[in-house]
């Protein structure tokens, strides 16, 4: 029904989102060249974790051969993702290595020494066509089975996004290929490039979620991206596949704002898209799944923008997965004097490496390196003067200004108060502040505490249950041993025959203790310990213990 | 003045009624103050306080104990127990002691010589083990009380500080931000 | 190889405080010059005064809180505080209350509150007030503008003036001063006056004050500079303007007689000045948008109130006080919707904080 668009004529109707800014895109830097195949690094250092959710199981040991896509990591968990080597050779080390994360810390990975024959594993499994032959169930396996995740950065296990759940009736399919970062390209060149399998793909995903139509949004400033999408969309005769072009404004590349752009809808706070009927997947994904799905290939390459005024031939590359970062930039034609720091991702929300000996994972969709010339020192904060340019830029109309207030008095429920986890991080805050205050490192903050004590809390509730299960335990445990020693006396004062009803004198000593022990107690001050938060079990035991206790002090 | 009288008493009526059915309708079990404040001590049951365990403490704080005798709870721990008791933050009784890294117990299982003291210290049944065989830490479920090591006749328990991974990473507190620090250094900025 | 790292974003728009600044002081100097023009020299002289005293104290108080000087003057922020008290005191004002005015703006409502960015109030609009009201007849004793002033003072005699108060020879000060004409307007309406009769006087121009409509105007064109410049938005002016207009709109249209036409009201004493340069000041304005209307057009209603029922001529000053201590309260009520907020999302939301609680 909307076959008959041009690529720049979209009269579907678009929406906005608040705030927002026009950046200086810089996309053509990366642009020039060709997408480069890459030569077999000497090794692949491939972390365990490159995606949201459990780490996979490690099924290789050290001294194993692989194959280029033989399975190396297990997915273990619902939310999680396999993850496969990407070249052949040998395994090395499986240990904590460096890996790119803003901490800069160790986290566990799988070291291949390639072989340099880059030879496929022999038992991959057969290619899916036509895939419409397969039904939903076995597409969905094989996209686990291939590891994919989101590439547009967030690295969600797309086989969890693909399966949203009974009750939940999908009816769009809204491909993210805004890429709204200045620098990154590798949207754009992979659609140029790869369009009739892009669209493969979002068949494939149409029909594993069982949607009617897609809306692939893109930004305007890529003109030949459009058109090649188009041409691939009116040669498969796609009609209710639909490319929409969305003006350039930073952050529409965000999942809740294109779903707004392109349909009006907000995902609610705390929901996700699938609440609204929406499933949103980035292109790269979509080929991912492609590839997957009608050539029975895992995820183990994706298009990598090396880029920045600090890199002598900026370009977009395939990279195989684990590949270190200082192989890349010499791929790039190496570094350019007075490099200041090394991005990983876009200058909007990447975050520094300390290090370029570090491997590029699924995650990984741009290396920007910035020169001093280019990106000046930020100079240091000042007081913050409430102007609030940073609420007219947010895109989660949130009051960035109130948050860093109360983020940096450590006011963490007050931050929730004001909604700090509907914050993006998209960094249009801290961009326009005058005061160049640090807000989204504020918020990071603030986030990551909150979720430390979160699990504090709920540790402290585990041990709590736990010190109060061992209570009552001991309190059982010592009315049992109080009970048996009580049964033995009687039978031995029974033998041994007491003249006096034992029951009577028994009771009048026991009551005359309790009199005496309430007095001292009460002198003392004292009150007994952990008896209260019992169960009425509980209470009734510890009474009668008590009972037993006082009738035969022993 | 009749029909003075009658309105009065109707209103009397009227909220009489109301009040009742409020202390029905509303009516709480128990008391929910010392529930929230043990809500928010850390649970380690370390005794640190003087107290036999979080709960006890809890109860003497509801009873006018001064809330800085937690170490493990530190001052987010006191401030947030001022503020819902709406007293004054105070300083910590035990500063130094709040300082210190969390910790997990960890058994030299090579030393341990299987007494059972340490699986009878430990408040949370977090040392697994049998007489005469030995006992190891579950170090998910320790809280770091070190109520295990003066009863163990061996030394052989240490406590080891809980490594910061990937996952529990934190963002710090930004240092870039001048005017948090007073007495920092700040250079001319240039008008740029 | 090893780098340096800090945190995202990694691109800035070049803009800093002291530009806000800048370009504030550059909006005002249209305003600046019509003063100097129609009031004489005395108007760039207490500006001198007021700059010197309100920088000068603030190095001091950093040196006693053991600060760096240099970043928090380089800020341009006392200037503007200076500056904006300055403008709203008169020509002539002895030296010393000028400086008890800009110490007290810079020391006790600017510094001890916490330096720039935690003051409640507005600086220059506490330190005119302290002024007016321990000083109401300093305060009050302005100059005629430059065409009704028949002994306008060289640049000699006005510093002579300010700095000893001494007269020139033969002059008294009775022959030099003159009520501003909202002093003047509303003095005589609580006479019983008519407008009309009122308007028979030299003192009024075409819509407002002689001289006084004029620098309104330039005032005027200051703030339409900083709206271009995207300095301030439009909500606060807009809001305080407009509902002064339709507050003295429906006083005219009631009473003409005993009501000033309301551009009487909008190019009068301090309205301009207020409406784009202190009410404005972000410190101590509302931050929602929603709130900065309400702000605004409280503003507006505050200046309406005063000037028609008050003790003093003019408004604006004890108005934005007034509406500075209500400004936190407002934001707090005027947050903005969420992305992704519902009607009903927000409902269950606070069902559920009321159960925790």
């Amino acid at each position: 029904m909307h076959s008959q668009k041009t690529a720049f004529s979209t009269k579907r109707k678009l929406w906005d989102f608040h705030g927002g800014l026009h950046l200086d895109d810089k996309k053509t830097m990366s642009l020039q060249a060709d997408i480069a195949k890459l030569p077999v690094p000497d090794k692949v250092i491939i972390p365990i974790q490159q995606h949201i959710g459990e780490a996979p199981e490690v099924i290789v040991k050290v001294g194993d051969k692989v194959a280029k896509g033989q399975l190396i990591a297990q997915a273990k968990d619902y939310v999680s993702a396999s993850i496969h080597a990407s070249t052949s050779g040998t395994v090395i080390a499986i240990d904590e290595q460096a890996v790119p994360h803003p901490s800069g810390l160790k986290d566990l990975c799988i070291t291949i020494e390639a072989d340099c024959n880059d030879a496929w594993y022999e038992d991959l499994p057969e290619p899916m066509q036509p895939f419409l032959d397969y039904s939903e169930a076995e597409l969905r396996d094989r996209i686990r089975w291939a590891g994919i995740v989101g590439l547009g950065g967030a690295t969600f296990p797309s086989g969890v996004k693909l399966n949203p759940g009974p009750g939940k009736d999908i009816q769009t399919l809204i491909v993210n290929a805004a890429e709204c970062e200045p620098y990154i390209t590798c949207d754009d060149a992979l659609m140029q490039s790869h369009a009739d399998e892009i669209l493969q793909g979002i068949l494939i995903t149409l029909h594993v979620i069982q949607a009617g139509h897609c809306l692939i949004g893109i930004e305007d400033n890529k003109p030949d991206a459009i058109k090649a999408m188009q041409t691939a969309i009116d040669k498969a005769g796609a009609g209710h596949v639909e490319i929409v072009v969305i003006p350039t404004v930073y952050p529409s590349g965000g999942e809740k704002q294109l779903i707004k752009i392109l349909t009006g809808k907000e995902v609610p706070r705390h929901g996700i898209p699938a609440d609204i009927g929406i499933v949103c997947h980035n292109v790269a994904t979509l080929y991912a799944i492609y590839e997957a799905v009608e050539l029975g290939k895992p995820l183990i390459s994706r298009l990598v923008t090396v880029t920045g005024e600090g890199v002598a031939e900026p370009k977009n590359m395939l990279v195989a997965n684990g590949t270190p970062i200082n192989f890349l930039v010499e791929q790039a034609g190496g570094y350019r004097k007075n490099v200041k720091e090394l991005i990983l991702g876009g200058p909007m929300m990447g975050f520094t490496l300390h290090d370029d000996n570090l491997p590029a994972s699924k995650g990984t969709n741009c290396i920007l390196v910035t020169t001093k010339q280019d990106a000046p020192e930020n100079s240091p904060a000042m007081a913050c003067i409430r102007c609030g340019k940073c609420a007219s830029v947010c895109p989660a109309s949130l009051l960035p200004q109130q948050l860093y207030w109360f983020a940096r008095a450590k006011d963490f429920d007050n931050v929730q108060e004001y909604n700090l986890f509907d914050c993006i991080e998209c960094g249009c805050c801290a961009h326009v502040c005058p005061s160049h205050i640090p807000l989204v490192q504020y918020y990071r903050f603030a986030k990551t505490e909150v979720w430390a004590r979160e699990e504090e809390k709920r540790k402290a509730d585990i041990a709590r249950r736990r010190h109060e299960f061992r209570e009552a335990r001991l309190a059982r445990i010592k009315a049992e041993k109080d009970a048996k020693l009580r049964k033995k006396k009687e039978a031995l004062n029974a033998k041994s025959g007491v003249a006096k009803d034992p029951q009577k004198a028994a009771i009048e000593a026991a009551m005359k203790r309790v009199a005496e022990k309430k007095k001292k107690l009460q002198d003392a001050g004292v009150k007994p310990a952990n008896t209260e938060n019992l169960t009425q079990a509980q209470q009734k035991q510890i009474e009668a213990a008590d009972k037993r206790r006082e009738d035969n002090p022993s | 003045m009749f029909t003075a009288i009658v309105t009065i008493t109707m209103l009397a009526i009227l909220f009489g009624l109301l009040l009742g059915y409020a202390s029905i309708k509303f009516h709480v079990d128990g008391d929910p103050i010392v529930d929230q404040i043990d809500s928010l001590l850390p649970q380690t049951q370390c005794g640190q306080c003087g107290y036999a365990g979080c709960r006890p403490y809890a109860e003497a704080i509801a009873d006018g104990e001064i809330a800085n005798k937690c170490p493990p709870g530190g001052e987010v721990t006191m401030i947030a127990l001022s503020e819902l008791l709406g007293r004054d933050p105070v300083t910590l009784e035990d500063a130094e002691a709040a300082e210190k890294p969390k910790s997990v117990a960890f058994i030299v299982e090579e030393e341990c010589i299987g007494c059972t003291l340490c699986i009878q210290a430990c408040p949370v049944d977090a040392i697994l083990g049998a007489a005469k065989s030995m006992h190891t830490v579950i170090s998910n479920e320790c809280t770091g009380c070190e109520l295990c090591i003066p009863p163990c006749p061996v030394e052989c328990i240490h406590m080891h500080p809980v490594e910061e991974g990937i996952t529990s990473w934190k963002w710090p507190f930004p240092q870039s931000d001048q005017s948090n620090q007073p007495e920092a250094e700040q250079p001319i900025r240039e008008a740029s | 190889m090893k780098f340096v790292t800090s945190t995202s974003p990694h691109t800035f728009k070049p803009n800093s405080v002291q530009k806000v600044m800048l370009e504030v002081l550059l909006a005002l100097i249209p305003g600046i010059i019509a003063m100097t023009w129609y009031f004489g020299w005395g108007v760039l002289i207490n500006v001198c005064i007021a700059v010197i005293a309100a920088v000068g104290s603030e190095a001091l108080v950093m040196k006693l809180r053991n600060r760096p000087v240099m970043p928090v003057i380089s800020d341009l922020s006392a200037v503007v505080t200076a500056v904006l008290l300055a403008l709203a005191i008169p020509p002539l004002l002895p030296w010393w209350l000028t400086v008890i005015g800009a110490v007290f703006a810079i020391v006790i409502v600017k510094q001890l509150y916490g330096g720039l960015g935690y003051n409640p109030f507005n600086p220059a609009m506490a330190a005119y007030v302290l002024l007016l009201v321990s000083w109401p007849s300093h305060m009050t004793s302005w100059l005629p503008p430059i065409m009704l002033n028949e002994h306008p003072l060289d640049f000699i005699q006005t510093l002579t003036v300010i700095f000893t108060g001494a007269l020139p020879a033969g002059l008294d000060w009775d022959a030099i001063s003159s009520a501003t004409p909202l002093d003047e307007m509303f003095t005589r309406l609580d006479l019983n006056q008519m407008i009309e009769e009122i308007r028979q006087s030299q003192l009024w121009g075409d819509f407002g004050g002689r001289g006084w409509e004029w620098v309104n105007n330039w005032y005027l064109l200051g703030g339409l500079y900083l709206l271009y410049r995207k300095v301030i938005s439009w909500h606060i002016p807009v809001a305080m303007i407009g509902s002064l207009l339709v507050l003295s709109s429906m006083g005219y249209l009631a009473d003409p007689a005993t009501h000033p036409f309301p551009a009487f009201h909008i190019f009068s004493g301090g309205v301009m000045l207020g409406a784009f340069f202190i009410a404005t000041d972000p410190v101590s304005a509302c931050t929602t948008k929603k709130g900065q209307l309400i702000y605004g057009a409280s503003i507006g209603a505050l200046v309406f109130v005063i000037r028609n029922w008050g003790g003093y001529p003019d408004a604006v000053a004890f108005a934005v006080l007034l509406m500075n201590m209500a400004a936190p309260t407002i934001d707090y009520y005027t947050q903005p919707r969420v992305f992704g907020e519902t009607q009903k999302a927000d409902l269950t939301e606070t069902a559920e904080r009321d159960k925790h609680d």
